[in-house]
């Protein structure tokens, strides 16, 4: 089985991406892309129709968690030990939210992620995230 | 002669109407399953636990993006609360003011900090956040969450909102 088929079968097996319709685009070595459709469920602001936060950290923590697994350097599991996301603009309603996350540094028990989101205006990003990760939880 | 002071269960009705039209207000909260507990003021969000809220079956346990989504639901309707309750306890006609919550405009989120201090447990979730600035253009709000043991945080996080009608935010939602 290729990378991609793996990733993919290992991303239906959690629940709550599952439950966000996340799906994998491409995974590399330290490198993460996911996609989530817009979903009138995820809506956080009834005046605007925008998706809520939350979902978007929901999709950048995924992407950041597959771009450790996917690092030559990570042992084992991973879990989340932090993250922040900056929130720069409101992301377009109707329009699929893409995730594009970095694993640019692995120590013995950390690895370092910093991760973009992006809708159909991919000149301004719709947030973006750094954070740690555990090395083999 | 001051009025009568009103009857304790119409204060409550209404304190309660307000707040359940707040939350009824936002679909990604229903989404989650999120309600709040009320003691006076004082707000605790409550996440009962779901299935598909798992990030790791093995262990199993709660997906970060959940707990953080939790915890964001937490700080913005304590700060939309904070407006709805100087609403509904000082309009001089409260019946007329009444709660009319479903047209508030919502804090929109800056950053949101999120430590994960241990796995989220597949059991239900409380949060309780505190605003600890709250400007005219920004507000800065601290959440942490527990599950079985009050003192056992499992996650907390630090936020930047922007207020509704600060004067840094355009109609359309977008920060200037």
């Amino acid at each position: 089985m290729n990378k991609m088929a793996q990733a993919q079968r290992f991303m239906e097996a959690i629940p709550h991406a599952k439950a966000l319709g996340i799906r994998f685009e491409s995974i590399g070595e330290g490198e993460a892309e996911m996609h989530m459709d817009y979903d009138e469920n995820f809506i956080g602001d009834p005046q605007t129709r925008v998706i809520h936060g939350g979902a978007v950290f929901a999709l950048l923590d995924s992407c950041c968690g597959a771009a450790v697994l996917s690092h030559p350097d990570q042992r084992g599991l991973t879990a989340t030990i932090d993250l922040r996301v900056d929130y720069m603009r409101p992301a377009m309603p109707h329009q699929t939210i893409r995730a594009i996350a970095t694993c640019y540094n692995v120590t013995r028990s950390v690895a370092f992620v910093r991760a973009v989101a992006l809708d159909e205006n991919a000149e301004k990003p719709v947030a973006m995230a750094s954070g740690a990760f555990v090395n083999g939880a | 002669m001051s009025p009568k002071p009103e009857p304790v269960q119409v204060i409550k009705k209404r304190r309660d109407e307000a707040l359940a039209s707040l939350v009824a207000s936002v679909p990604y909260i229903q989404f989650m399953g999120v309600h709040f507990d009320r003691r006076g003021d004082e707000l605790t969000a409550v996440m009962p636990f779901q299935e598909m809220m798992i990030g790791n079956p093995a262990l199993p346990a709660l997906h970060g993006g959940a707990t953080a989504a939790f915890l964001e639901i937490a700080a913005i309707i304590e700060l939309s609360w904070a407006a709805v309750w100087q609403d509904i306890e000082t309009a001089p006609d409260r019946d007329a003011a009444n709660v009319e919550t479903a047209a508030i405009t919502l804090p929109k989120t800056i950053d949101f900090s999120v430590d994960y201090l241990r796995s989220g447990l597949p059991r239900d979730a409380y949060a309780r956040a505190r605003v600890n600035r709250s400007g005219r253009r920004y507000a800065s709000v601290f959440v942490e969450a527990w599950q079985d043991n009050r003192s056992r945080i499992f996650a907390q996080a630090t936020g930047h909102f922007l207020m509704p009608d600060s004067p840094l935010q355009d109609p359309s939602g977008a920060p200037k």
